[in-house]
């Protein structure tokens, strides 16, 4: 169990984890903006938008997120578009978890009253209005416990990067094997790594659903 | 159009109409554009001639993404039904009346759930599996997906009525019976779809075998493009145009068969109790 205080390996494990939590938040964030936005077209009243919305998701979330990883490294060099790695893996970690936000909210959209949208419209409001005054607020809240489980599963997908020249956790594992450390050591160690990321978006996801829970 | 998006916004007069028509075509213009953008890049790098397409005639291709594919079947037909096996195990652990087993059930499920899959593949092919790639991908897929398994088949459970199991007791059947003969067969019709929703996530996690560099779907794909040289070069772009609809109609009709017995049961379980609102 004393890998981590020999040659160097807190450094490597220390900048390791810090590159699984920097590409977490980084996909989570592109993930939240992107899931937000399909959510909105998929429910708006442009059939090409709400076609748009529910292709985006169909294709997104069946694809294996290994091969949409394996498609960024291998196609977008093609299309004359040139980023590191960890940009690769942002985008393929958040348009994939993307789809899953969208799908998140619209299930919150549809657990929102009808009455609550009639009433907004009959004030007036016009359908962004009704939707980012009255709707989403609501629909966020519920959605919460799915939001949760989603992105508690980001920094686990987020685990693939390594295999695609991104130096966060799992490479850190790979080199810790080809070092030739005893594998059960170094799995505790990993697993410890995970285990924590994992408590602490639990612990904040439980803090969240508590504050904002909504008494219907 | 679904009931819950029209209650947004309300049935469009002419200019309403307009002004979305105007949307739809702005909309149709920005997608054209990126259609567009992304069609010229890979033409002007020659990625649509025949020379990086003609590898595809070959039997030999073929069969290689044909066997890839067969695997790639074959890992998530046996993980698949191990995971269901494993989660069936698991959720009556949880679900018993023993503190210790209770205790157990809970700290693997909780553990494997939170473990990234490809990590745990990895550990186990460095480990102990290092010339069964394919075990190290099964039993993988199994610990993580049979976890996953057993809270839907618990949750199943537990969302019958207390009266299902206090009936079966006042009856004199003891837990086991009442496990079998009663809650079990109305849980699995409730979480059926739940189950198959996961078994998609099965199906596409197969493609972790890329890792280990186990022959499956995409990493035999990965491999035959690497290793076939055209003047144009690898055929990388081609081969991720033809596996992606691959990946995506296996889990369509996954997810197609999920929906299917959904309508089913609820057809059949209001053909038995009309009054059921």
């Amino acid at each position: 169990m004393g890998i981590l205080f020999e040659d160097g390996n807190f450094a490597l494990f220390r900048d390791g984890f810090l590159r699984t939590v920097e590409l977490s938040l980084i996909s989570g964030a592109l993930a939240l903006l992107l899931g937000v936005l399909l959510a909105a077209f998929r429910v708006s009243p442009v059939p090409v938008l709400r076609a748009f919305g529910t292709g985006w998701v169909t294709i997104f979330r069946n694809t294996p997120l290994t091969l949409l990883f394996l498609a960024v490294t291998f196609v977008l060099p093609r299309l004359e578009v040139h980023l590191p790695s960890f940009t690769l893996a942002v985008i393929a970690l958040g348009s994939y978890t993307g789809s899953f936000v969208c799908e998140a909210i619209r299930s919150g959209i549809n657990t929102v009253p009808i009455g609550q949208a009639e009433a907004a419209r009959s004030l007036g409001l016009n359908f962004g209005q009704t939707l980012t005054s009255v709707v989403l607020p609501q629909a966020v809240r519920t959605a919460v416990p799915p939001l949760g489980s989603v992105f508690i599963a980001l920094p686990r997908n987020s685990a693939i990067a390594g295999a695609f020249n991104v130096d966060e956790i799992f490479s850190v594992q790979q080199t810790w094997v080809d070092r030739g450390y005893s594998t059960i050591a170094i799995f505790c160690w990993i697993a410890l790594a995970f285990l924590l990321i994992s408590t602490v978006i639990a612990q904040l996801f439980r803090f969240l659903e508590n504050r904002l829970a909504v008494a219907r | 159009m679904s009931s819950s998006s029209s209650v947004l916004y309300d049935a469009p007069g002419p200019k309403a109409r307009a002004r979305y028509r105007a949307f739809g075509l702005l909309s149709v213009l920005g997608i054209a554009a990126l259609v567009w953008y992304a069609y010229a890049k890979l033409d002007d790098a020659g990625q649509f001639s025949g020379v990086l397409w003609a590898p595809f005639e070959y039997t030999g291709f073929q069969q290689r993404i044909l066997d890839g594919l067969l695997t790639t079947l074959q890992v998530f037909g046996i993980a698949g039904g191990l995971s269901l096996l494993l989660g069936s195990v698991l959720a009556a652990g949880r679900l018993s009346d023993h503190k210790p087993v209770r205790a157990v059930a809970t700290a693997i499920v909780q553990f494997f759930r939170a473990m990234p899959l490809v990590i745990m593949i990895f550990a186990l092919y460095v480990s102990v599996f290092t010339s069964q790639r394919m075990l190290a991908l099964v039993i993988g897929l199994t610990l993580y997906n049979g976890a996953v398994q057993a809270e839907i088949i618990r949750g199943g459970i537990n969302a019958l009525p207390r009266g299902q199991a206090e009936a079966g007791y006042a009856l004199g059947l003891r837990k086991t019976q009442v496990m079998v003969s009663i809650l079990v067969p109305q849980a699995v019709r409730a979480m059926l779809p739940s189950v198959i929703g996961q078994l998609v996530v099965t199906l596409k996690d197969t493609s972790l075998g890329y890792i280990i560099s186990f022959y499956e779907l995409l990493y035999s794909a990965k491999l035959i493009a690497g290793n076939t040289s055209t003047p144009l070069g690898y055929p990388y772009v081609q081969v991720v145009l033809v596996i992606t609809p691959v990946y995506i109609l296996m889990c369509l009709a996954l997810t197609g068969l999920a929906k299917w017995i959904e309508a089913r049961s609820r057809r059949g379980a209001n053909r038995r109790t009309p009054a059921a609102a």
